[in-house]
C-alpha cells in the first residue's frame, strides 16, 4: 500500500484519498496550531473553503490538506502558526 | 457655538467632528454609507512625513503627526494607540540604485531644515534594521517619525470620541440638496431609508473624500477633486517579517507626479493582524474599479526585489480605491468664499489619513477664530474660486508638494 509520512511516521492511504482523509484514517486529528493561541486544528469543512486544515507538504506551508491528493512518498509535517516562523525578524 | 454638519464619516470627517465637538459645537455627521466605507478603508493607513518635500503640506503633516501622537497617548482624552491601531514604526526609505540614493539623501537633508528627523543608513547597516531586505541595496534613510494606523478603526474611534462630546451620526444618509438663505448655508436635505430629513445648520464641512468634487458642486462651491486609483496587495498572515514601513525612493517622485499613466513604487509593511501590505500604484482612470492583473504583477515583482523572501509567500487578495487629488496636489481646507458657511476638508490624495487630525484641528481653530499653528492660506479654497465644472484651465497645475498615496 502507498504511504505518506506525517512528522516522519508512515501513514498508509488508498488511491484517491486526500492528505486530510489519509491523516484522519491514520488516527491523526490535528496537524496545525493556530497563530495566536497555539490551539490544535485539523479538518473542518473538508471542501477547501475554511482553510482550517492547513499543513506543510514537502516543505511548503499553508497547503489545504483536504484539497491535496495523497501521493506516495509525500512528506507531511505539522504547521506551527503561520508556517513562516523562519522569516521572523 | 455653531451647528456644524460634516458630510463624510471617513478619517477626515471624523477628525473634523472630533475637534469641532470638543470645542462645544453641535456636530452632525452625515454619510451616505457606513463609517469609513468610502475613501478611508481603501488605503494603507499611512501617517508619513518622509515623502513630503519642504512646503505647506509638510508643515501640515508635521503638526498632524504631533496630533496623532496626542490621540494615541494613554494620558490624553483621545482614543489611545490600541483603539487606533497606531504603530510608531517609522519608515525605511531605500535607494534602489546609487543615483536614487543620492537624490534621496538630498531630499532628506532639505527635510531636515524643515524639521523632519532622519538618519542615513549605509548599505552595511541596512540588514540590521530590516533583516529580510535584499542584501545588495546601496543604502537608505530611516525616518523614525512615520506611523501607521488601521484607518477604518481609527475613523470609528474618533467618531466614538466625538459622540462623547455630543456629536450625532447619520449613516446610510445621503445629502441630496443644500439650501441657502441670504448667501449663507441654512440647511441640508438628506435622504435615507426612512425618508427625507432637513438638517438645519450654520456651517457645512465637505469631508467627502474622493467624492468631494460632487458634494462641492451640490453645495454651490465647486472644487476640482479627482480620483486616482491605487492598488494594495495583501499577503497571507505572517509573523513579523518587516519592522518598518519600507519603500523605494522612487515613491516620492511618483507621488508628486501628475502623470495619468500607471506608476508603481513599492511600499511594504507588516500589520498587527499578520498580513503584509504591498502598495502602491497610482493611475488616473476615473472611477473605474476593475481589477488589474498587470498592476498586481508589477507591485508583487517590485516587492520581491526589496524582500526576496516574499516570493515564497502567497497573496490572499488585493484591494483598490480612489485617492482624492487636486490638480495642484494640495488639500482643500477652509471656508469657501462663494457660499458663507461652506467649508472644505478634502482633496488630500493619499495623505488623508496622516493629515486628518491637522485638517480637523485647523477647521476647528479657524471656525473659532483662533490662531492656527500652521498657515492655512496655501490650502484655502479661494484658489478655486474661479473654478467651475469644465473650467479646469483656471486651476493652478503645479507639481510642488509631495503627497502620499
Amino acid at each position: 500500500m502507498s504511504k505518506i509520512s506525517f512528522d516522519g511516521a508512515p501513514i498508509e492511504f488508498r488511491p484517491g484519498q486526500s492528505v486530510a482523509a489519509a491523516l484522519v484514517a491514520g488516527g491523526i486529528r490535528s496537524w496545525r496550531s493556530t497563530r495566536i493561541a497555539g490551539r490544535p486544528r485539523g479538518i473542518f469543512c473538508g471542501i477547501g473553503v475554511c482553510f482550517d486544515c492547513l499543513v506543510v507538504i514537502d516543505g511548503v506551508p499553508n497547503q489545504r490538506a483536504c484539497r491535496m491528493p495523497a501521493v506516495d512518498g509525500m512528506a507531511v509535517t505539522t504547521q506551527e502558526g503561520t508556517g513562516h516562523g523562519d522569516l521572523t525578524v | 457655538m455653531a451647528r456644524v454638519a460634516v458630510i463624510g464619516a471617513g478619517m477626515v470627517g471624523t477628525s473634523c467632528a472630533y475637534y469641532l465637538a470638543r470645542d462645544g459645537h453641535d456636530v452632525t455627521v452625515i454619510d451616505r454609507g457606513p463609517v469609513a466605507g468610502g475613501t478611508t478603508s481603501r488605503g494603507e493607513g499611512n501617517i508619513l512625513v518622509s515623502d513630503k518635500a519642504p512646503g505647506p503640506e509638510l508643515d501640515l503633516a508635521l503638526w498632524s503627526a504631533t496630533l496623532w501622537r496626542d490621540l494615541g497617548a494613554a494620558s490624553g482624552d483621545g482614543p489611545g494607540d490600541d483603539a487606533l491601531e497606531l504603530e510608531h514604526k517609522g519608515s525605511l526609505v531605500v535607494g534602489t540604485s546609487p543615483e536614487a540614493l543620492g537624490s534621496l539623501m538630498d531630499f532628506a537633508s532639505g527635510q531636515t531644515a524643515a524639521g523632519v528627523e532622519s538618519t542615513l543608513v549605509p548599505a552595511r547597516e541596512l540588514l540590521d534594521h530590516e533583516p529580510n531586505l535584499a542584501p545588495d541595496l546601496p543604502g537608505g534613510v530611516l525616518y523614525p517619525g512615520d506611523m501607521q494606523v488601521q484607518p477604518a478603526k481609527a475613523a470609528a474611534a474618533l467618531l466614538r470620541a466625538a459622540r462623547i462630546y455630543g456629536a450625532i451620526v447619520h449613516a446610510g444618509t445621503e445629502v441630496i440638496a443644500a439650501h441657502t438663505k441670504d448667501g449663507a448655508i441654512a440647511s441640508l436635505r438628506c435622504r435615507n431609508n426612512d425618508g427625507d430629513i432637513d438638517i438645519a445648520t450654520d456651517a457645512v464641512v465637505n469631508a467627502s473624500g474622493t467624492w468631494g468634487g460632487e458634494i462641492s458642486t451640490l453645495l454651490g462651491a465647486p472644487i476640482p477633486v479627482l480620483p486616482r486609483r491605487g492598488f494594495i496587495l495583501v499577503t497571507e498572515p505572517l509573523p513579523r517579517v518587516v519592522r518598518h514601513k519600507v519603500y523605494s525612493a522612487d515613491y516620492v517622485a511618483n507621488v508628486a507626479s501628475g502623470d495619468a499613466g500607471l506608476e508603481t513604487s513599492v511600499v511594504v509593511e507588516g500589520t498587527r493582524g499578520g498580513p503584509v501590505l504591498i502598495g502602491a500604484s497610482r493611475e488616473r482612470v476615473g472611477f473605474d474599479a476593475t481589477m488589474s492583473y498587470p498592476v498586481v504583477r508589477q507591485l508583487a515583482a517590485q516587492a520581491i526585489q526589496l524582500f526576496p523572501m516574499l516570493k515564497n509567500v502567497s497573496l490572499m487578495r488585493a484591494y483598490r480605491g480612489f485617492r482624492p487629488y487636486c490638480p495642484d496636489h494640495l488639500p482643500v481646507i477652509g471656508p469657501d468664499p462663494r457660499v458663507r458657511g461652506v467649508w472644505h476638508a478634502c482633496g488630500h490624495e493619499g495623505a488623508g489619513i496622516g493629515l486628518a487630525p491637522a485638517t480637523g484641528a485647523l477647521i476647528a481653530d479657524m471656525l473659532a477664530g483662533r490662531a492656527t499653528p500652521v498657515d492655512p492660506e496655501p490650502f484655502s479654497p479661494t484658489r478655486f474660486a474661479a473654478w467651475a465644472d469644465g473650467a479646469e484651465a483656471a486651476v493652478r497645475d503645479g507639481s510642488e508638494g509631495g503627497d502620499a498615496k
